[in-house]
């Protein structure tokens, strides 16, 4: 029912082209290179000569851009242009050059309605919020935001600028600090789009087709309903709106919340990531001093925070990312539909809940009926925490719960294509359940172990079929941690692999495939610093003191804080399985001092207490007071040599950093990407470091090689680099990472 | 048209009877008028309008009130007080009490399910002579107390003291008496069912104007059929203080300028399904007396329709809610040995005239019939001038439970009207489900 008049296609253009419809000008993106729209060169190129010709055209009153994929909008900007910089200043002109076509957007004489569908992110929302009206679909993959502090940059092409405006500073800076995706129906809310659509089920053409099609029609609706002033640009401010804007309108307010704004940032960044406060600097700019002051500020920084070493860490976390959600293993013979996880523990049942969701049967079997319901009702709780979050309703989770089935007994198992089994860490009692599983499972049915330290060859000695036994090491609580570390044995077939990969992605995890061996990867450049944390308290740190240091150096978690989460119990297991198998390069600290603590029930959060008091409720963390007389009784003496705060700092990471470039020595892991993809994901190493690789790239084998024989002197072995870490010390051209 | 004389036997030879299976025959439908929920039947009970159709087959049919072997009912919205509403009304109906009765439940479908019960029944040979019917009454619907109020009244009852009664009346907050309305939204999608069908009318590229044309072709329909007398299923009913009712009261022919004035009542500002293009909130009942051929006979009844095979079909209840129709017509057809071109009498039922055209445009489609339906092609559409010619729920209403029976005597009196062979019934539900019955004239 729109007269169809054909559009001024030009044939040199490849991303952008449009038709007019009546009179709106249907403008469609499209990457022909890609599965996602990003505003590359070559595409601003083309948007800038297509909006010259909607200007000059007469026939055109309005316009509707549109992106012609329908999972996608825009992505953001091409990564890629920005990497290929190589100045601050360059990298400031390509940001300004955006911010000059977004004003032209924005200044627009004719109205351009964004309509969104799929991922509107970074330059992409900049993009839509400089158009005059928005709307999106209800779509689940609809998503906005500003996820460019994740990579450490800002939002360059007007974004600090806009956005404030649009939705407000405490918005605002909530979007562009925590770069989360927001979705539909909350940008409705905050209003960041002005009108939503449904997603159309199938009709005559499909789901995703028809949706994209409705979304067009209605946004032509909408720009003529513009150009006719049916539909307004502004809506009436609510009240309390009003009431915010004139809050807002005094300055000692602002400036109360950019310093509340500044000293969170200050608090969870610890001041080692310069992007948040770039971002908070900008908007401050922008508000107070004006537009011009406030893009000038928005292109320098954006510039500057190009060439820093967090941002290309972070940037070299997310083409990790990107590459550990591949499967370079293959798709597997048989895909995995039942799928049966021994033990209903803490990890068994969080392996069920990231499996039920994606609708794989899943069997959860324990040996008592107590441990049993616990696990089911983790399950069940997981799943209702995101119906209260309204991620999903509850109808749906009670349709994903129907693919669990809890039980005792191995009833069903000769259906189950894969079983993992998250028992207690002992060979005798994996070596157990291996051969009942085997006793009923059909021959093609893999076995999966989740342990953190045992061999997987050790573990397959007891198997019929050691060709179908691996290892898959989850990271705890599961639903959470993104990592999943899965170990191959010499024996282990390619297509258990591209099986136990393919679950792993199934589940959405980021997999890192290693060699066997004790501690494989993560688990063994953990042991190192343990051992390391518990020499540092013993030499008179208190925990919280060494906590402190560890987070300031750009962990997450705290090294006292990690071993309680982990369990003192384990970290005594691993600790001496490892110390057995590597001898005195894994001493430092006594584990007698851990295990001083399990006698005493101290076992870490787990069981209420370990180097912390933990009681519901309580939200400030005490340090055990009964924690002092077992340090006492296994004092060492600090060396002052090497006791300062940064000389333990670097103690820790120094030994982490050393193991993790001996397993690449010895070829347990594939290559220096996965080392820090494992690293970061798995075990916390500092984001802004980019993990053990980078940070040695950057910061430099040579310098850390010193920091080594520095502590050699003092402990021994403990600190003797490897000879690969020796190796790029002496020679500076050699890096992990090219 | 000319038919023999012989109980099964028809001149053109065609029957869908088949050895070893019993024919089962329609005797007579009838219903109460339909009426705009909130009108005269406002102060009544579900139940009694039930009563009043159960009463109206018996005036009409002169049954000896102990001669049926069983009477369901379905219904959709549940009075509590009368959850089986079909008991109730069959003896406040004065039908024997030595006769059972139980209510179903299938949304809008709910009576297609009591019929084809009770053809199961006797088909099964358990019963001779069933009644069926269905009812519904949304004047009054059943308004709960939040969970919150209920679980403290509960509680309320079990307390002992004083002490205890006056803590847990002290616990009472303002939220806790915000009242639960009953919606006709899906339970498990929460999406009410005008919202889905503006969605599924946008998904088959249904305009607002095919949608006004549809409905203003059932109002006009229904009023030209109400006029020359032809809903004769159509009881008149004394209504306990208030006047007598014989006509359904929501037929109004109006003009496309009118129905294009009104704003969209699910979809704003963009959707297409308006107030005028969608059935309204009705109360009604109806009832059928079903019987086994030989029964019929027996008891010295001239049948009105053989009912023949039937099916239910289910699918997606988010963006294929109100398909029934296009999953159910090719089925039962197929089950019957019959094409589209075969069947002389459609009665659809008309929840939305977007849902009509969205389940016309389906059926026409070769491509959703290869995708959905995996078919080698399009299923066909009915032909217009076979379709709903005496109107349909969108005009006549559209009382949840009472709609199938109206569907199935109408398309027998259609038959015998127009003088066609075969009639078939197909209707949507809420959950995603659908339901098609073929009939087939009792011969003259």
């Amino acid at each position: 029912h729109f007269g169809h008049r054909s559009g001024m296609l030009s044939l040199s253009r490849t991303h952008v082209s449009y038709e007019v419809k009546d009179d709106v000008a249907v403008v469609r993106m499209n990457d022909p290179n890609s599965k996602v729209n990003t505003i590359s060169i070559q595409m601003q190129n083309e948007m800038t000569e297509v909006m010259n010709e909607l200007w000059a055209n007469d026939a055109v009153k309005s316009a509707v851009l549109i992106s012609s994929k329908p999972g996608c909008f825009i992505a953001g900007a091409d990564i890629n242009m920005i990497q290929a910089c190589s100045s601050a200043e360059e990298v400031t002109k390509l940001s300004q050059e955006g911010q000059k076509m977004f004003e032209l957007v924005e200044k627009s004489p004719k109205p351009i309605v964004a309509a969104i569908n799929g991922s509107c992110l970074g330059g992409g929302l900049e993009f839509a919020i400089a158009c005059q009206y928005r709307i999106a679909t209800k779509s689940k993959k609809t998503v906005l935001g500003t996820p460019e502090v994740m990579l450490g940059l800002l939002p360059g092409a007007g974004g600090t600028q806009r956005l404030p405006k649009m939705v407000g500073l405490p918005n605002a800076f909530d979007m562009m600090l925590t770069g989360r995706n927001i979705r539909a129906d909350k940008a409705k809310k905050m209003g960041l789009v002005h009108h939503l659509v449904d997603p159309l089920g199938p009709g005559l053409k499909s789901p995703e087709q028809r949706t994209m099609d409705y979304l067009e029609e209605v946004a032509i609706q909408f720009a003529k309903g513009i150009v006719d002033k049916k539909i307004p640009l502004q809506k009436d401010k609510g009240m309390m709106q009003k009431i915010q804007d004139y809050v807002m309108s005094f300055e000692f307010v602002r400036n109360q919340i950019y310093k509340t704004v500044h000293g969170k940032v200050m608090k969870q960044s610890k001041g080692l990531y310069p992007a948040p406060l770039k971002i908070i600097e900008c908007v401050k700019t922008g508000v107070e001093q004006g537009p011009t002051a406030g893009y000038l500020a928005e292109s320098q920084n954006f510039g500057q925070l190009a060439m820093t070493a967090e941002s290309s860490a972070l940037i070299g976390l997310y083409h990790g990312q990107v590459a550990c959600k591949k499967n370079r293993f293959g798709s597997p013979a048989k895909e995995v539909k039942t799928l049966a996880i021994l033990g209903a523990g803490l990890m068994g049942a969080g392996i069920a809940q990231v499996t039920v969701d994606k609708g794989v049967r899943t069997i959860l079997k324990d040996t008592t009926v107590q441990g049993l319901a616990r696990g089911e009702e983790q399950v069940y709780k997981g799943l209702n925490d995101k119906t209260k979050k309204k991620s999903i309703t509850s109808f749906e989770r009670d349709s994903i719960l129907s693919n669990l089935c809890g039980q005792l007994d191995y009833k069903g198992f000769e259906k189950v294509d894969m079983v993992i089994e998250a028992v207690f860490e002992d060979i005798k009692i994996k070596h157990a359940v291996l051969k009942e599983v085997e006793a009923v499972v059909s021959p093609h049915c893999i076995f999966a172990s989740n342990t953190s330290a045992l061999p997987i060859k050790d573990i397959a000695a007891a198997s019929k079929r050691p060709d179908k036994v691996i290892g898959m090491h989850y990271f705890s609580p599961v639903d959470k941690m993104q990592l999943l570390e899965i170990i191959t044995t010499d024996q282990t077939s390619k297509d258990t692999t591209a099986s136990a990969v393919a679950v792993g992605l199934k589940q959405g995890k980021v997999i890192i495939v290693v060699g066997d061996g004790p501690g494989f990867y993560t688990t063994r450049c953990l042991a190192p610093v343990l051992v390391e944390a518990v020499r540092v308290l013993q030499e008179g740190a208190d925990p919280k003191k060494l906590d402190s240091l560890t987070t300031s150096f750009g962990f997450p978690v705290g090294a006292a804080t990690l071993v309680d989460e982990v369990g003192i119990d384990v970290a005594v297991h691993v600790a001496e399985d490892l110390g057995k198998a590597f001898g005195s390069r894994f001493g430092g600290g006594n584990v007698d001092v851990l295990k001083t603590m399990v006698e005493l029930g101290f076992k870490g959060r787990k069981s209420g207490k370990g180097w912390y008091v933990y009681e519901p409720g309580r939200k400030i963390k005490e340090v055990n007071p009964e924690i002092g007389e077992i340090l006492e009784n296994y004092r060492m003496k600090a060396n002052p040599a090497v006791s300062s705060d940064s000389d333990v700092q670097y103690r820790l990471i120094s030994r982490f950093v050393n193991e993790a470039v001996l397993c690449l020595q010895e070829g347990i892991l594939n290559g220096p990407l996965e080392g820090d993809i494992g690293a970061v994901f798995g075990l916390g190493f500092p984001p802004c470091l980019g993990g053990p690789f980078r940070f040695l790239d950057s910061f430099g084998a040579d310098k850390l090689v010193a920091k080594m024989q520095q502590f050699e002197a003092v402990y021994g072995n403990q600190f003797s680099p490897c000879q690969l870490l020796l190796d790029h010390a002496k020679d500076s051209s050699k890096k992990f990472h090219k | 048209m000319l038919f023999g004389g012989g109980l099964v036997v028809k001149v053109s030879g065609l029957t869908l009877a088949r050895p070893g299976v019993k024919n089962i025959v329609l005797v007579e439908g009838v219903r109460t008028p339909f009426l705009l929920s909130g009108t005269t039947y406002a102060n009544l009970m579900p139940h009694d309008l039930a009563r009043a159709a159960l009463q109206g087959l018996l005036n009409k049919t002169s049954l000896p009130k102990d001669a049926v072997d069983y009477i369901i009912y379905g219904i959709v919205i549940q009075e509590v007080k009368t959850s089986n509403v079909a008991r109730e009304a069959a003896l406040g109906a004065g039908f024997s009490d030595k006769i059972p009765a139980h209510t179903v439940t299938m949304a809008c479908i709910s009576s297609n399910q009591a019929m084809t019960s009770a053809v199961g029944l006797i088909a099964a040979g358990q019963c001779d002579a069933v009644v069926a019917g269905g009812a519904e009454f949304m004047s009054d619907v059943p308004i709960r107390h939040s969970r919150k109020m209920r679980k403290t009244m509960l509680a309320l009852n079990r307390a002992k003291t004083l002490g205890q009664k006056l803590s847990l009346i002290g616990s009472i907050r303002m939220s806790h008496l915000s009242p639960e309305l009953p919606a006709v939204a899906e339970f498990s999608t929460a999406e009410t069912m005008g919202h889905s069908a503006d969605r599924l009318a946008a998904a088959f590229g249904v305009s607002r104007l095919e949608q006004d044309e549809f409905a203003l072709r059932s109002h006009t329909l229904a009023k030209k059929a109400q006029d020359d007398g032809l809903l004769e299923d159509v009881i008149t009913f004394k209504v306990p203080g208030r006047d007598i009712v014989s006509k359904d009261n929501g037929i109004r022919p109006s003009s496309m300028e009118q129905m294009a004035k009104l704003k969209p009542a699910f979809v704003k500002p963009h959707g297409t399904v308006t107030a005028a293009n969608s059935s309204f909130l009705t109360d009604g009942a109806s009832a059928v007396l079903i019987m086994s051929e030989e029964k019929a006979l027996a008891m010295g009844y001239k049948p009105k329709a053989y009912l023949r095979d039937f099916v239910y079909v289910s699918q997606d209840p988010k963006d294929q809610l109100l398909l029934g129709p296009t999953y159910s017509t090719p089925k039962v057809l197929e089950r019957a040995g019959l094409s589209m071109s075969d069947i002389d009498v459609f009665e659809f039922h008309e929840a939305f005239a977007g849902q009509i055209m969205a389940n016309l445009k389906a059926m026409d489609s070769d491509w959703f019939g290869q995708t959905y339906m995996g078919r080698k092609a399009k299923v066909g559409t009915p032909p217009m001038d076979k379709f709903n010619l005496w109107g349909g729920s969108l005009s006549l209403g559209h009382p949840f439970g009472a709609t199938g029976c109206r569907l199935v005597t109408t398309v027998a009196h259609r038959l015998k009207k127009e003088g066609g062979q075969y009639g078939l019934v197909a209707a949507c539900a809420a959950g995603g489900q659908g339901h098609a019955m073929v009939i087939e004239a009792y011969p003259q």
